[in-house]
């Protein structure tokens, strides 16, 4: 029934309401994939977060583990900081730079796609051994910088996107209105565009905070041990057998946490999302 | 032109021949404007004809590639549009989304300063914002004047097109300009709700008295809205003045083509007073044309008076249609198709008398600067058009019979004193001094027209050959359907005069 369903799916609609199957039909693949990848992953990571690994038995101990350790507290604390620096840094250079991709003036899309869509070519891990090259030439020591400019470099168009998404699509003569009744070019920015890209802007720091509040593989690639990151830990736990239950109460944590944040973002954006839109 | 007004006036904007090129096409072409304090000015013109534009350069939206424009005597071409005591309404309202009714309205005020009255030590005058209860009290007053008194805590996104429109106009007139530009405020508004915004903001603009200037494509607007009206057409002034002077004496055919219905004929004056069309004689209040000088002529539907025995031109009812309180009917008289509007219905097919009173008949100068013609392919290198056949460029698409549309620019024809020598004989009727050189017009034994600019004189009746090389005759396919409309080779006609006009001016000066 399934399969028929999928390759049904692939046929012109007027066939398909020959058939009685309605457009809903269309998303059946993806709600296979989700429930396949995400929500059961989801659930035997909530097993292995409630279970403890010798017996099997239901147990709060894993998340005791992290409460009752303040170090690990901090590491996460730490990341939860330079996923924020990482996301403030980029949001500084990207809005400028959207704002001069939109303007009218501008002829934009060719250089926009180059900027863009090239570094995403390369893969992630490649183009951190890059930065690593690139900073140790410019003899930069400290971890935590490479560490930084790292995620900066790898999530910045991220950033990108969603703010010239959102700037580009903005009415030109709301920006000639508000010059119109008197706004210089600051005023107008921090008066009508910033509120009105407010929808990219959450868009933005939602897609650069979220991965870098987890990732791993760049403070593995740039940093030394002072510059370990909450995911370096819930990887090593994962990396010894014995270690799921706790990697899993660890993940369930930072999933939490990064739940809230986006509540935060959507409650930000509330009734402005007529543009663009939160995630 | 009557575009340049003395200094004795109270104009409150100038524009000096202000001309505008956007990627080497030029929208606004030599514009020359000045406009009286609180007066209501229409800038009026089909899409594309640089209305918009120039109303963008006035806000400070766009820089003119040349010429200069005066806010009271003081030069603000260059002057950004935050700093310039202008505002404008948008056409699609471009309201803040973010922002409600009131502080919507409020944005102006907020950023305004106003003098305190006193000096600083340096001797500059003191500047302050406006208080919170100022704000309140301005924008509530205004609130109340466009009729949305309770509206001011609600969001823009919720209000109707209508409600969008009088906020936008509210959060303009609430800065107190010296002027405001309206650009096409009404057009996303319904007929009905149009019609209402109409008296409303004509009432708006009499008790406010601030300067509005207001652009529209559609004419009744225009016509029943402003003091003053400005045609306009490819970037270029067709014709400044009143309303009624618009509609009653335009300046040439594109104007009264674009202003209401109208028969727009091509005639001869046959003395002062006395002009001939239609192969009649008709009595005229125009004078001051040469004697024979060929002119075109408007006659208003409404001005043609219909009677069954007696009158001017026999003529054939050929499609009436009720239109609610007037019948108007296509009438075939003299081989053209006249437009009447009148109470009384006739029946298809019925022989009826059209008669015309001198005060509807109206006399404009024939102005062009491309002569055009429909000829027709004789063979592969021969054309044949008013009366002669010249030979052309033929690219290969044009066959042997072939109806084709010829355009041949004033200049490029050349006129010969031995009519052996041209492709086809003609009369000299007219010679007008434009300056710098003469503009010829003739006719030929066929009854076409030819303008030729040229810097020979040529006196009347001569007899010449008209002469043109191959190169200069623009050839194009032509549908059968534009033999009957002459009027699209009139909205041709007049951006030809805006040319031939600027050369007068400059002529004169």
């Amino acid at each position: 029934m399934q399969s028929n369903l999928i390759v049904a799916g692939a046929k012109p609609q007027k066939k398909l309401k020959i058939r009685g199957v309605k457009r809903s039909a269309f998303a059946l693949p993806y709600l296979a994939l989700s429930v396949l990848f995400v929500i059961v992953p989801l659930f035997i990571m909530l097993y292995y977060a409630f279970t403890d690994g010798a017996s099997g038995a239901i147990t709060g101990a894993n998340f005791v583990h992290f409460f009752s350790r303040p170090n690990i507290m901090a590491v996460m604390g730490k990341s939860f900081l330079v996923a924020l620096i990482t996301t403030v840094l980029c949001f500084l250079l990207a809005y400028p730079l959207a704002l001069v991709l939109s303007s009218p003036t501008f002829n934009k899309k060719l250089i926009l796609v180059m900027l863009f869509v090239l570094p995403m070519w390369i893969s992630s891990l490649l183009r951190t051994y890059a930065v690593k090259i690139v900073l140790y030439m410019l003899e930069v020591s400290n971890a935590w910088v490479a560490v930084t400019v790292g995620m900066v470099y790898d999530f910045f168009p991220f950033m990108l996107l969603p703010l010239y998404s959102v700037l580009s699509g903005m009415d030109r003569s709301l920006i000639e209105a508000s010059q119109d009744l008197g706004a210089s070019a600051l005023t107008t920015l921090f008066k009508v565009r910033l509120p009105l890209s407010l929808p990219g802007i959450v868009s933005g720091v939602l897609m650069v905070f979220m991965p870098t509040v987890s990732s791993f593989a760049i403070s593995d690639v740039l940093g030394d041990t002072s510059t370990y990151m909450f995911g370096n830990i819930i990887n090593q736990w994962f990396a010894n057998s014995g270690g799921w239950n706790i990697g899993s109460a660890y993940s369930l944590i930072l999933l939490v946490l990064i739940a809230v944040t986006v509540v935060v973002a959507n409650k930000i954006t509330k009734g402005r999302t007529e543009i663009g839109g939160v995630l | 032109m009557a575009t340049v007004t003395r200094e004795k006036f109270d104009n409150i904007i100038e524009i000096k021949n202000v001309t505008k090129v956007f990627d080497g096409i030029t929208v606004v072409d030599n514009v020359n404007l000045a406009v009286r304090r609180g007066e209501f000015v229409t800038l009026l013109g089909p899409s594309g004809c640089g209305k918009t534009t120039l109303l963008r350069m006035i806000a400070g939206f766009e820089l003119p590639t040349a010429g200069s424009i005066f806010l009271e005597k003081q030069d603000v071409t260059a002057m950004p549009p935050h700093l310039r005591p202008i505002n404008t309404v948008f056409q699609k309202y471009a309201l803040f989304p973010h922002l409600n009714v009131f502080k919507n309205i409020a944005f102006g005020l907020k950023l305004k300063r106003i003098p305190t009255g006193e000096l600083d030590k340096k001797g500059k005058p003191v500047y302050r914002k406006f208080t919170k209860d100022e704000i309140a009290e301005k924008v509530e007053r205004v609130l109340k004047l466009v009729g949305l008194d309770a509206y001011g805590h609600r969001d823009i996104t919720g209000l109707s097109g209508g409600q969008q429109q009088r906020v936008a106009i509210a959060r303009a007139i609430v800065c107190e300009p010296k002027v405001l530009l309206l650009d096409e405020p009404l057009g996303a508004l319904d007929l009905k709700m149009r019609k209402d915004m109409q008296s409303e903001l004509a009432a708006m603009h009499k008790n406010i008295g601030i300067t509005f200037i207001y652009v529209t494509h559609d004419q009744e607007e225009a016509l029943t809205m402003s003091d003053k009206v400005v045609v306009m057409t490819d970037g270029a002034v067709q014709q400044y003045g009143t309303p009624k002077k618009i509609y009653d004496e335009p300046a040439n055919a594109f104007v009264a083509d674009f202003i209401g219905e109208s028969n727009i004929l091509s005639g001869v004056m046959k003395k002062d007073f006395c002009v001939e069309f239609c192969g009649a004689e008709f009595k005229c209040l125009d004078k001051g044309f040469g004697k024979d000088e060929r002119v075109d002529l408007v006659v208003r539907p409404e001005d043609i008076a219909i009677d069954a025995k007696r009158g001017m031109l026999e003529g054939k009812v050929v499609s009436t249609v009720f239109k609610g309180t007037y019948y108007e009917m296509e009438i075939l008289a003299a081989d053209y198709q006249f437009t009447v509007q009148n109470t009384v219905d006739r029946a298809v097919g019925e022989t009826v008398w059209l008669s015309v009173e001198p005060n509807g008949i109206h006399i404009m100068k024939k102005l062009k600067t491309v002569n055009e013609f429909i000829g027709t392919v004789v063979d592969e290198t021969l054309v044949a058009f008013g009366g002669g056949e010249f030979e052309f460029v033929n690219d290969g698409t044009y066959q042997k019979g072939d109806a084709v549309r010829v355009k041949v620019p004033f200049d490029k024809i050349e006129l010969t004193d031995d009519e052996e020598d041209g492709s086809v004989g003609a009369n000299v009727t007219q010679t007008f001094y434009k300056g710098s050189y003469y503009q010829v017009q003739v006719y030929t034994d066929d009854d076409a027209d030819f303008f030729i600019d040229t810097v020979d004189e040529w006196d009347m009746n001569d007899r010449v050959g008209i002469k043109i090389k191959p190169e200069d005759i623009a050839v194009e396919h032509t549908e059968s359907t534009e033999l009957e409309h002459a009027q699209a080779a009139d909205a041709a006609d007049a951006s030809a005069q805006a040319e031939t006009e600027k050369e007068e001016t400059e002529g004169a000066e």
